[in-house]
């Protein structure tokens, strides 16, 4: 058991949370981050299924590492994805149906998305499964907070709300003359959040910081 | 054709795959540092989305949808197979990026020398397999429809990868600071550049 939360392991947990960023360091899935980022309910439940995805094609595609012709290797992994994605969306559409529905064709772009393929090429083709299962644990939750960050700052200025719940109306801003800002909920806002935590990543952590 | 052309016209400028679906946005933001490739990328995508999304369209309606398979037996009209679309449509659209790269290796070595190393990023750009699905939700009535949907949303996608390329081609004279210098920068002006398309909302011909 130590063993397998060895110091080695933390840091596939922990590192892509800040250093190796899939979103903001690592530019990976970044399509969905963007566009599912109106609402916080939707985010989380979005990340929650990126979590669980990357997890266990990481550690099916690790399993079978050794058996996949090389030649093959992105239709075999694109089909290990794509199964994992209907087991998703199925469960989504069976329980949670408004958000499915919210989230519309971004569960199926799962399979596109960059940090599955990143991750399953980068780490799951050359290490053992278990450390490939805490890489897409890892990455899944270095996707997953960026989101939640995005939507918290979309919702909140954007409808005044947190998870839907009506917080700029409790405590009454509308009748002092608050007014939400509508183009937090556009498209381009969700761009320019993006681009201000990358701004303030890098001014904190220096190394991050392109060559010229 | 009136409704052709509002369909394309829509899926050009009002409902920009880039803009305001961010589809296609992990080789959008990797290839456009210069406009040249972002060209060549821009044609290859419009490419295969003009064949993948009608064979797509033609499978889903054939094979996939209830009751589509009646044309092989009568007793198969209630086989509802549509929950297996995802790992169709993935199959399709690499299988016909791999005969693709064939095709234009075998036909046309110029085409190929110049597309070449875009093809195979093709099959995982989000932005094939996006206008499939939007394809599925959109509910065409005829395969024509779902053609002009995909030539207007390749076309869309080049005009946005070829703006943002020229575009950085001009900001490497400009004063960056540090932190913001290259990624941040570029989030920032397809921000803006989503902000210009957003003018184009409700516009119909």
């Amino acid at each position: 058991m130590s063993q397998m939360f060895s110091s080695k392991n933390l840091k596939l947990l922990t590192n892509p949370l800040n250093l190796e960023n899939p979103i903001t360091v690592q530019v990976l899935g970044i399509c969905s981050a963007l566009a599912v980022t109106v609402k916080m309910k939707p985010a989380f439940v979005m990340a929650l299924s990126v979590i669980i995805v990357t997890a266990f094609s990481n550690l099916i595609i690790s399993t079978l590492r050794k058996s996949i012709p090389v030649r093959i290797r992105i239709i075999v992994q694109l089909v290990v994805v794509a199964s994992l994605v209907i087991i998703v969306d199925q469960v989504l559409k069976a329980f949670v149906y408004d958000v499915s529905k919210q989230l519309s064709v971004f569960v199926g772009l799962i399979i596109t998305n960059c940090i599955l393929m990143g991750r399953l090429e980068a780490f799951a083709m050359a290490n053992k499964p278990w450390e490939s299962f805490i890489d897409g644990i890892g990455n899944g939750i270095g996707y997953g907070w960026i989101l939640i960050a995005v939507s918290f700052v979309r919702e909140f200025l954007g409808s005044g709300s947190v998870f839907g719940f009506p917080v700029m109306e409790k405590i009454g801003a509308y009748s002092i003359g608050y007014v939400n800002n509508g183009l937090m909920i556009m498209p381009p806002a969700a761009l320019i959040i993006v681009g201000v935590i990358i701004w303030i990543q890098r001014s904190r952590t220096k190394s991050l910081i392109e060559k010229e | 054709m009136e409704n052709h052309i509002n369909l394309f016209v829509s899926s050009v400028f009002v409902n920009n795959m880039v803009f305001a679906y961010f589809l296609g946005m992990c080789s959008y933001l990797a290839v456009s540092k210069t406009v040249k490739t972002a060209v060549g990328l821009g044609a290859a995508v419009i490419f295969v989305m003009i064949i993948t999304i009608p064979v797509n369209y033609l499978l889903e309606k054939y094979l996939l949808v209830e009751g589509a398979l009646t044309w092989i037996s009568p007793k198969l009209a209630e086989l509802d197979l549509s929950f297996l679309s995802f790992i169709m449509f993935i199959a399709v659209i690499a299988a016909i990026v791999q005969l693709v790269e064939m095709i234009v290796e075998r036909f046309s070595p110029s085409l190929y020398n110049s597309l070449g190393i875009f093809l195979p990023l093709i099959a995982v750009n989000c932005a094939i397999l996006g206008g499939a699905l939007f394809m599925q939700q959109k509910e065409f009535s005829t395969v024509w429809e779902s053609a002009t949907f995909a030539l207007g949303s390749g076309i869309g996608w080049a005009i946005a990868i070829i703006a943002l390329a020229a575009l950085r081609e001009k900001m490497k004279y400009s004063n960056v600071p540090a932190p913001l210098r290259g990624l941040g920068i570029t989030f920032i002006l397809v921000g803006l550049m989503a902000m210009a398309f957003m003018g184009f909302m409700g516009f119909k011909i």
